[in-house]
């Protein structure tokens, strides 16, 4: 028919054609619009946390007007080191602030007045006091940490328009902290207190300190169990293993345990390490360990991939001269494979370091307010500190979750840029 | 600590080990001509001597620590008087607690029964005697492990042979790790699944359509026995895993699609690993996102239009899982249709196809095995997920599939039965492992589904 009527037909895919086309462009529309999408996915996330987190980084500070005199402190005339430390700060700030601003009668106002100073103060004060004995007797302007509502205010995160009942800064606070301002007596700095102290009740005096230093012994945990174990665990696979039953079975279970979730390893924490073998709860040891068995299929296949693409004439020309198999692999192969492994391990590292969900299993996720002095101390790491202060209901802690979140991507993004930079130059050779 | 001191002794030991070893060799081969009459080199007797003498003490050392503290808590309590043995676990666990605590000083003597105070001197001693003993043991192993290996020393011992024999064996034990791990999770999941099903009937479990595991603390309460049905939360699991999957799914795969089939080599070199950062962003990341931004977000949008949303809606963290999963879906993806033959391909477009026709009619097809592989792949990561669910999915169990609602999901259950103070024993904690037992299995059965669909794909294009 065709040969009768060729014309026929080709009029008939031409009159398609525009149709199809428009399908075509279509089609190629629906993928743009896709990736677009995992853009802009990508995008909102990281805006939303930087946004939220970098007020977090500042932190301000009131300039108050404080009596030091040994009446205001209730203390003798005359103290020593010992009378100094123990003397009324707390009280000392208070009667500043009602002496700043004298118009303040009943104890509900007292109180709102107060709530403008962190509870932080008073240590701060104290440790200035310690540290330069000459302010004691005399008034003294001083820097006092502000409270975390307060701070917020400053910040400009909480405006007047809201109704006076929706809002935890109240108008007389607002009041005052503009009478504060006008007086340049408020002041922005950097949150170095972020990064050196513990975790805290008090938005404005909680740090990740504690939590970077636990996440540190974990992952030191992580790395001396997972690479050692994973790298002779992948010479075995890709050098030694016959072929038989039981190398599969260990190659399946490998396979297997790369796509079991997290949590299922806590478990195994849990009932094993810590009720079986009674090592400590909240420990990094046991959270290294548990990480390690989780990171170790990653390690593994890595490996094997790096390790096999080493080239035989390497191994051959080892042999050649008469080294055992045990020497070339050691003296020669592993060498060669070793940014590549490298890359690989980084990669499993930065996986334990963003993981959470098997640490709750373990017990790490207590209050911790001291920075851990070991691997059996009790301690939480920076994931479990971002979960736990996502949970707080203090509107201070948001900003700081977003700040903890920003620092561990940073990390993480530290670390995957080493394993790119490692794979960049091992692709060079 | 005691523990690193051993362990330092042990190292030193070793080293003295290997030092003594090498010497020896040198000695008995300067008997018989020299260094050349010796079958290996003289550091790998020394290594043959230093193996000797850590494998064995450090095994004994491993295992002393393991059992350490429960020989000395039976002791212990062994002495304890008659009632207390009678008691039940639990009670004599706290018993031998108040010791081991007024034992270290961290708790007062007039909390304490004057049977305790005496055993905390029996604990003092039992840990005193202990450690000496594991210092002395250990180091007496070691010596005479690499006295044994010294003595063997001739020039004809095939010392390196030896040396590599043993270290074969230690390869073989590092990966047999993986195997063992396994092992150790279905072992532990599964006895405690047991204890579980002893006082709850697995039928309760399977087909209950309650879970309230919180009110079976005390007996007498009415809802005791009926409360540890499972349904409500698999359907919540499946509930949010599925939002998950309809949102990574296509934006994965037509993602995979555009990159592989349509982009220049540059944007499909820069996007890709952008969208791989997706991938690497902590799951506590996006419960944060989830809580605190997406799932106000949804409430909003639905009450503008009339709908009511509950705060924590299966919808928000489903739509956060999802955009989670997208890089899984679209590195899975773009392998497998990379993997599909060019003749293929190139068939269809010279009988004049388009190229969305080539991928919807002939590429997807033949990729139809891998992308099914994919995405059962994706589906048991979506149901393993934690942290997100935790973070913005409710707590209580509810049988339903309205994404609007708040649902929970087995992960979550799991994490608040085991956070927090826990008595081991009760259903309460047990219920978590049978939950746990119930995630690897599932999750198991997807993966070993997904890997022999993707393996029997492959094969059939190579």
């Amino acid at each position: 028919m065709s040969k009768q009527n060729p014309s026929r037909e080709t009029e008939l895919v031409r009159a398609s054609l525009k149709k199809r086309y428009a399908r075509e462009q279509r089609f190629q529309w629906y993928g743009r619009i896709a990736v677009m999408l995992g853009f802009v996915f990508l995008f909102i996330l990281l805006a939303d946390i930087v946004t939220k987190g970098s007020p977090a980084f500042t932190q301000q500070y009131l300039k108050i007007p404080v009596d030091l005199s040994h009446d205001a402190l209730d203390l003798g005339e005359l103290p020593n080191e010992q009378e100094l430390r123990r003397g009324d700060y707390s009280g000392a700030i208070k009667s500043s602030l009602r002496d700043m601003f004298p118009e303040v009668k009943n104890r509900s106002q007292k109180k709102q007045l107060y709530r403008l100073v962190s509870i932080g103060g008073e240590y701060q004060l104290r440790d200035a006091v310690l540290a330069n004995p000459s302010l004691f007797g005399g008034p003294v302007d001083v820097w006092l940490l502000a409270h975390s509502e307060a701070a917020s205010y400053l910040k400009g995160q909480i405006s007047r328009d809201t109704p006076e009942i929706e809002r935890r800064v109240k108008d007389l606070q607002m009041d005052w902290l503009d009478r504060l301002q006008q007086e340049g007596r408020t002041e922005s700095r950097f949150n170095f207190l972020f990064f050196t102290s513990g975790d805290s009740r008090e938005p404005e005096l909680a740090g990740i300190r504690a939590a970077l230093v636990g996440s540190f012994y974990t992952l030191m945990v992580t790395f001396l169990v997972a690479f050692p174990i994973g790298v002779l665990a992948a010479v075995y696979l890709e050098e030694f293993a016959p072929r038989n039953r039981l190398t599969d079975l260990i190659e399946i279970n490998i396979n297997n345990l790369a796509a079991v979730p997290s949590i299922v390893f806590g478990l195994l924490g849990l009932a094993v390490f810590i009720n079986f073998f009674e090592l400590p709860r909240s420990a990094p040891l046991v959270g290294g360990i548990v990480l390690s068995l989780m990171t170790l299929p990653t390690i593994i296949i890595t490996s094997r991939a790096a390790i096999g693409a080493v080239s035989p004439s390497i191994r051959e020309a080892s042999m050649g001269i008469g080294a055992s198999k045990l020497q070339t692999v050691f003296h020669h192969v592993l060498p060669v494979a070793m940014p590549g492994i490298l890359t690989g391990s980084i990669i499993g590292m930065a996986q334990a370091l963003g993981e959470s969900a098997p640490l709750l299993m373990i017990g790490m996720v207590a209050f911790i307010m001291d920075v851990p002095g070991g691997v059996t101390d009790p301690s939480t790491v920076l994931p479990v500190q971002i979960f736990l202060w996502a949970d707080s209901p203090e509107r201070g802690f948001t900003e700081k979750t977003s700040a903890a979140i920003m620092v561990l991507m940073g990390f993480l993004i530290l670390m995957n840029a080493l394993a790119i930079y490692l794979r960049k130059r091992f692709e060079l050779k | 600590m005691q523990t690193t001191t051993v362990f330092l002794v042990l190292a030193a030991l070793c080293f003295a080990s290997f030092w003594a070893g090498r010497q020896r060799s040198r000695l008995v081969a300067a008997a018989e001509g020299g260094i050349r009459s010796l079958h290996s080199l003289p550091k790998h007797y020394g290594y043959m001597a230093a193996l000797w003498a850590g494998l064995p003490a450090a095994a004994l050392f491993l295992a002393w620590l393991a059992l350490e503290g429960r020989v000395i808590e039976a002791q212990v309590v062994a002495q304890a008087p008659a009632e207390i043995q009678l008691q039940s676990r639990e009670e004599i666990g706290l018993y031998y607690n108040q010791v081991v605590g007024y034992a270290t000083g961290q708790a007062d003597a007039n909390m304490l029964s004057p049977e305790q105070v005496s055993a905390a001197s029996t604990y003092q001693q039992a840990i005193a005697r202990s450690r000496t003993m594991k210092l002395f043991l250990v180091s007496l192993v070691a010596i005479a492990g690499a006295l044994l290996a010294i003595r063997r020393i001739r020039p004809d011992l095939r010392a390196r042979n030896h040396v590599e024999g043993i270290f074969q064996g230690v390869l073989f034990a590092c990966s047999f790790i993986a195997v063992l791990t396994t092992l150790g999770i279905v072992l532990s999941v599964l006895f405690e699944a047991i204890r579980f099903f002893r006082e709850i009937p697995l039928t309760d479990f399977l087909f209950g359509l309650q879970w309230s595991p919180q009110m079976a603390i005390r007996i007498d309460q009415v809802a005791a026995s009926g409360s540890f049905g499972f349904l409500p939360l698999l359907v919540g699991t499946l509930l949010i895993s599925t939002v998950a999957m309809l949102i990574a799914v296509p934006v994965g795969l037509l993602s995979a699609i555009y990159l592989s089939e349509y982009a220049s080599r540059r944007f499909r070199a820069v996007s890709k690993p952008v969208l791989e950062i997706l991938a690497g962003v902590p799951t506590v990341v996006y419960g944060f996102f989830a809580a605190l931004t997406v799932a106000p977000f949804i409430r909003q949008l639905g009450e503008s239009i009339g709908l009511n949303v509950a705060s924590e809606s299966a919808l928000a963290a489903g739509i956060v899982m999802g955009i989670m999963i997208i890089p899984f879906v679209l590195s899975l993806s773009d392998d497998i249709i990379n993997a599909v033959p060019d003749t293929l391909r190139e068939a269809s477009l010279g009988l004049g196809a388009t190229n969305s026709e080539t991928v919807i009619r002939v590429l997807l097809p033949a990729a139809l095995p891998g992308i099914v592989g994919g995405v059962l792949l994706a589906a048991s990561r979506a149901i393993g997920e934690t942290m997100i669910v935790v973070m913005a999915a409710g707590l209580s169990a509810k049988l339903t599939v309205n994404p609007l609602e708040a649902v929970t999901t087995i992960t979550v259950q799991i994490v608040t039965l085991l956070v927090g103070d826990q008595e081991f024993d009760s259903p309460k904690t047990l219920a978590a492992f049978a939950l746990g037992l119930v995630l690897f299995f599932v999750t198991l059965l997807l993966n070993v589904l997904a890997l022999y669909v993707v393996r029997r794909y492959r094969e059939q294009y190579e």
